[in-house]
């Protein structure tokens, strides 16, 4: 286990280095002096110098990069070029919308596509099992921004269920909150519910062909019996899967819906920041998300563990 | 009235006959055997009693068991009946235990099916007893050990637990030593034996090889494509077998003796290994000395085997003499010459494995196939010398000339065998590599195919390396034995000398575990049913 | 002959509608879609406009059928730089970690792993943002997201292979991990690859939406069927037909072609996957 462990964690730490390099790179490359944008057409030469100065512009590359990278270890991300103001602030303050929506949304897929996975698998081939997998093979098609406006038009303009979008801010009463995250959220989860609900059935299946489960049959287990108590547990493995991989494209996917919903998110954010050529929060945004996706993996390894004695010895 | 009765069974699977008429009756204390081939519907019988048959199944008749009719039985009332009377113990013992389960948890919840009424200490206590009755203590085998820290006949060893833990009147082995080794066969069947005598249970043995129940049942039955083909008790029945393919059965159970012929040193070697090694680093830093420091020679027209129990190292050490394994020290000499997978040696050798399923490409063509070799004496013959020869080759084996542009799934298992034969054959090797070669066949059609080896062999003057784990299969072919344990030959000489007087004490055990009818039938003449653990 | 099943052949005929929309257009479309018609703006779908007219008045089904043009083509190419690029690399590292080469497949695999932990349509939009919008970049933002998921396919699909018998026994027969990827591997996985392919073919569709969605894919005045969506959304109120079109059509497009692939997988997997060696042998090999 501690092997393992150790493993993981350094294929990780050599991972978000690498990232970091890709991610500093590709922001270098993007044209454009942000000191001169930042000052505007008044602009003198003097003065953008002197805020180059300022903004750390007129180091070298590798020098910037090592002072971004042990800013960020520190959490110190550096100040937005146009706000002003360190860009930690600006992102936790974001990050306090677009998790929670993502957490929401993934909690919502979940509860949807398990008990649809499991009960179409035990009926399989019986008209409920085609109907949902119907169902479940339209929602994948389905892209989750136009699912987002068609909710917008049924929910808030016809029925005046929901307010179309906006964020009342977490000082506001929770419900309202709750309510605001709603709609952004069942946009996001029911095309991934269709994914996961499908991905469920057919491990569920391939489990009940299992020689284990004929060996809980001998002892007397009913079907259903022996689905419950062996079989969900196995097939919770490749599940797990697709769940650490829909949390990471939530997180990253929220950006479109949430510019549809006008939250004040991280995606409204990296699009405001690239318009205007931010780029310190980009990168930063972009290494944060990809931080995300890295420590959800690992979460996944060790959730694997968890399940499958398998992995907690050995290898 | 008998404990298991089972009158006028039939059964069929969407249209398809599976079992024709079976009648067949089992007392409390007593193990009937079936026995057949695969296909024969042995399986399916036993499927049918403990009421878990695939979907679309469709069977008439009567099973009587303790006084009752199972085929009456609502699904919720079999399941009363498997976790009460009923316990089973299947083929596979690696995927038979859920993984991510103790195998205490495993063997409690059987307990707590069966007598929902016991104590949670009760239950502990029961549980901890069968596995220690099994031959798992309490010491080295918890009740929180994990499957996949057994070994597979500690597993099996687990699945019978689960069985009798639940004090069935009737068990039934469904192969319950097909995927063991020799030596733990040997001591499975005689747990099995041991627990139907003490618990006065009836026993339902299936298995494809007459030699392995012999020893352990009372009461044998021969199927054939779904119908009882011949029925007696053991051993009485060797003595009056009557039905043609029960005979064939009893022929192939039975030795014929080993002969090695004498071959001078002057013949000249195909193979000499010398001091090879292969390490293999594993988890923790460590390195497993798969094969360690061996040495042999085989000569011209010389066949030899190399038997081992699976681990021993024997396949790692038919991989590095093919050059398809790095040798970690030591060296393998072709015709005198170093061999390390050089292209120009490797038409000297070639290699028949044991899954006939898995030996060929299913998108080639039989043709396709047996030409593979060829790329090694490329631009040598004709397009037209190769297809004659290919032709010639199918037809030595046994094949036609129409087979040519079939695919592999249009051959039967052992005609596979042949295929891979005649692949094997076609660049005139000198010496060829059987791995496991036979173990995946049918008794019947495994002679057939050992047949054709030793009429290849003599026709062609080609040597053999017969790997097996069976000491019976490779009796009859080999003149020289070489047998490996723990990455090391322990033992070797002349076939006929090792079977008459064996020296090393693992050779003693590997041959007093071999399944073999006439020692069952002197067995039984001196002290029936006598077995020890 | 095969069974094809129902949903390969609806899959197959949705498919087959929509390429054909889209050859046809590069020939002919009802009306043309540069041409501004003020006056007619904002028709629902009637006999003249089937789908309807725009804000502009522009023909909704000739732009549809320019749309799924362009859609078709952005993804068919990103779905073939993935596989161009993925499917050696993937084999590649197969047939290393079978010849004992384990550290060239652990090095691919870990940068398969790295453009992984990229959120792809983040790093799309990125791309795009850096190199500027447009189809080209489109395409390249999708197909390197594409390229790690055919490796893993493709190295997935070839590693039970090679332990194989039939491969063993080429491997005796002298033959080069390379000629044996081509003769034995290649084929065998194909199914596999051309089941993903139509996957990923639809995955790309999606995607390319929503970059043209956030005005990164296709630029004006060619129309795309995601900018149309972006489009229509302050108007939905009134035009909901601008909103339900070009959404109902990329609906339809990838539940086609995911019937396909599902249909495909039905017929052609099981003979690859079912089949599982019985393996007695050594534990050590």
């Amino acid at each position: 286990m501690g092997r393992f462990l150790l493993k993981r964690f350094l294929s990780l730490v050599i991972t978000l280095l690498v990232a970091t390099v890709i991610i500093f790179i590709m922001i270098e490359i993007v044209p454009g002096d942000p000191a001169a944008y930042m000052m505007g057409l008044s602009g003198s030469t003097e003065a953008t110098e002197a805020l180059r100065a300022e903004l750390g512009l007129n180091m070298e590359p590798w020098q910037r990069y090592f002072s971004w990278v042990s800013g960020m270890i520190t959490g110190d991300f550096g100040i937005s070029y146009t706000y002003r103001i360190p860009v930690s602030e600006l992102i936790i303050e974001r990050t306090l919308v677009s998790v929670p929506l993502t957490v929401y949304a993934l909690i919502l897929s979940t509860l949807i596509a398990v008990p649809v996975g499991v009960i179409s698998a035990s009926l399989r081939g019986r008209f409920a099992d085609t109907a949902l997998m119907g169902i479940a093979q339209v929602g994948v098609a389905v892209p989750n921004f136009w699912f987002a406006i068609l909710l917008v038009l049924l929910f808030s303009t016809s029925l005046g269920l929901f307010s179309a979008g906006g964020f009342p801010g977490w000082d506001a009463e929770f419900f309202e909150c709750l309510k605001a995250l709603t709609l952004p959220a069942i946009s996001l989860a029911l095309p991934q519910a269709a994914i996961l609900s499908r991905v469920m059935r057919s491990s569920v299946l391939e489990v009940m062909n299992e020689d284990y489960i004929r060996t809980a049959r001998a002892k007397g287990l009913s079907k259903r019996q022996a689905l419950l108590r062996h079989g969900l547990r196995n097939a919770m493995i490749p599940v797990l899967t697709i769940l650490g991989l829909q949390f990471s494209f939530l997180l990253a996917g929220g950006i479109i819906i949430e510019s549809i919903f006008s939250l004040p998110g991280l995606g409204r954010l990296v699009f405001q920041s690239i318009a205007q050529r931010d780029l310190i929060v980009v990168q930063s945004i972009v290494t944060l998300l990809v931080f995300a996706v890295v420590m959800i993996t690992f979460i996944v390894d060790l959730l694997y563990a968890w399940v499958d004695p398998r992995l907690r010895e050995g290898g | 009235m008998a404990l298991l009765d089972i009158q006028n069974l039939h059964l069929s699977i969407g249209g398809a006959e599976i079992l024709r008429d079976i009648n067949l009756s089992v007392e409390a204390g007593k193990i009937v055997a079936i026995v057949g081939e695969s296909g024969s519907g042995k399986s399916m019988t036993s499927s049918a009693v403990m009421g878990l048959l695939p979907d679309g199944t469709k069977t008439s008749g009567k099973i009587w068991f303790a006084d009752e009719d199972l085929s009456e039985k609502s699904e919720a009332e079999m399941c009363q009946v498997r976790a009460n009377s009923l316990g089973m113990v299947f083929q596979e013992p690696m995927t038979a235990l859920n993984p991510v389960e103790t195998i205490g948890a495993q063997v409690i919840e059987a307990i707590k099916l069966s007598e929902p009424k016991l104590s949670w200490a009760e239950i502990r206590e029961r549980a901890a007893q069968t596995l220690h009755r099994v031959g798992l203590d309490g010491e080295r085998f918890p009740l929180t050990t994990y499957p996949h820290k057994l070994s597979g006949g500690q597993r099996q060893r687990v699945v019978i637990a689960i069985a009798i833990s639940q004090k069935p009147k009737l068990l039934i082995a469904d192969e319950p030593t097909t995927a063991l080794d020799v030596t733990t066969q040997e001591k499975i069947l005689a747990l099995l034996r041991k627990l139907v005598d003490r618990d006065n249970m009836g026993m339902l043995l299936i298995s494809h090889n007459l030699a392995v129940v012999g020893d352990v049942a009372d009461h044998i039955i021969i199927m054939k494509d779904g119908e009882i083909v011949e029925r007696g008790d053991v051993p009485e029945l060797f003595g009056s077998l009557e039905h043609e393919y029960s005979k064939a059965l009893f022929a192939a159970a039975a030795s014929k003796g080993a002969t090695s012929k004498f071959i001078a040193d002057s013949a000249g070697y195909i193979l000499e290994v010398n001091n090879l090694s292969k390490d293999y680093k594993i988890a923790g830093g460590k390195t497993l000395k798969a094969v360690n420091d061996v040495s042999f020679k085989i000569k011209n027209g010389e066949n030899v085997g190399l038997v081992g129990e699976s681990g021993c190292g024997k396949s790692t050490l038919s991989r590095c003499i093919l050059g398809l394994e790095e040798i970690s020290k030591g060296e393998v000499l072709l015709r005198g010459k170093t061999f390390k997978g050089e292209r120009e040696l490797r038409s000297h050798i070639n290699v028949v494995f044991q899954d006939p399923y898995g030996s060929f490409n299913p998108r080639h063509t039989v043709g396709r196939i047996v030409a593979e070799p060829f790329y090694l004496m490329k631009g040598k013959l004709t397009k037209k010398q190769e297809s004659e020869k290919i032709v010639s080759l199918l037809t030595q084996v046994g094949l036609s000339e129409g087979d040519v542009d079939k695919y592999p799934h249009e051959f039967s298992g052992g005609q596979r065998q042949r295929i891979a034969i005649a692949r094997a054959l076609i660049t005139e090797p000198d010496l060829i590599v059987l791995d496991e070669a036979t173990s995946a066949l049918d008794v019947l059609i495994r002679q057939e195919i050992l047949d054709l080896l030793e009429k290849l062999s003599e026709r062609h003057g080609i040597s053999y390396l017969f790997i097996s784990h069976d000491l019976a299969t490779v009796r009859d072919i080999t003149d020289r034995l070489l047998v490996m344990k723990d990455g090391v030959i322990v033992e070797e000489g002349t076939t006929a000398n090792i079977y008459a007087r064996p020296q090393h004490p693992y050779t003693k055990a590997l041959l007093a575990a071999s399944p073999d009818i006439t020692k069952v039938m002197k067995n039984n003449k001196e002290n029936p049913n006598e077995t020890q653990l | 002959m095969k069974r094809w099943p129902l949903s390969f052949l609806i899959g197959g005929v949705l498919t087959d509608i929509f390429i054909a929309a889209a050859i046809i257009s590069l020939f002919w479309t009802p009306y043309d879609v540069t041409a501004l018609d003020i006056p007619g703006k904002f028709q629902a779908p009637n006999m003249s406009h089937w789908f309807g007219t725009d804000h502009f008045g522009r023909d909704l089904l000739s732009m549809v059928m320019i749309g799924t043009r362009n859609a078709v083509m952005v993804s068919l190419v990103a779905v073939g730089v993935g596989m161009v690029f993925g499917v050696p690399l993937g084999l590649w590292a197969a047939a290393a970690k079978s010849g004992g080469g384990k550290l060239i497949d652990e090095m691919l695999m870990r940068g398969n792993d790295l453009i992984f932990a990229f959120p792809s349509l983040l790093m799309a939009i990125l791309i795009t943002a850096v190199f500027g919008p447009g189809a080209i970049n489109a395409i390249i933002a999708i197909g390197i997201f594409n390229i790690p998921v055919f490796a893993r396919v493709a190295r997935g699909a070839a590693l039970p292979l090679w332990k194989r018998e039939y491969i063993l026994s080429a491997c005796v027969c002298g033959k080069s991990a390379a000629r044996i990827s081509m003769e034995h591997i290649m084929p065998n996985i194909a199914n596999l690859l051309i089941v993903q392919a139509t996957i990923q073919f639809s995955v790309a569709i999606i995607a390319e939406a929503s970059l043209s969605y956030v005005g990164l894919g296709t630029q004006p005045p060619d129309p795309s069927l995601g900018r149309m969506l972006s489009e229509a959304q302050t108007m939905i109120f009134f035009a909901p037909w601008l909103a339900y079109i070009p959404g109902g059509v990329i609906v339809t497009m990838v539940l086609g072609l995911n019937l396909m692939g599902d249909g495909l997988r039905d017929v052609l997997d099981p003979k690859l996957n079912r089949k599982r060696t019985s393996e007695v042998e050594d534990g050590a090999a």
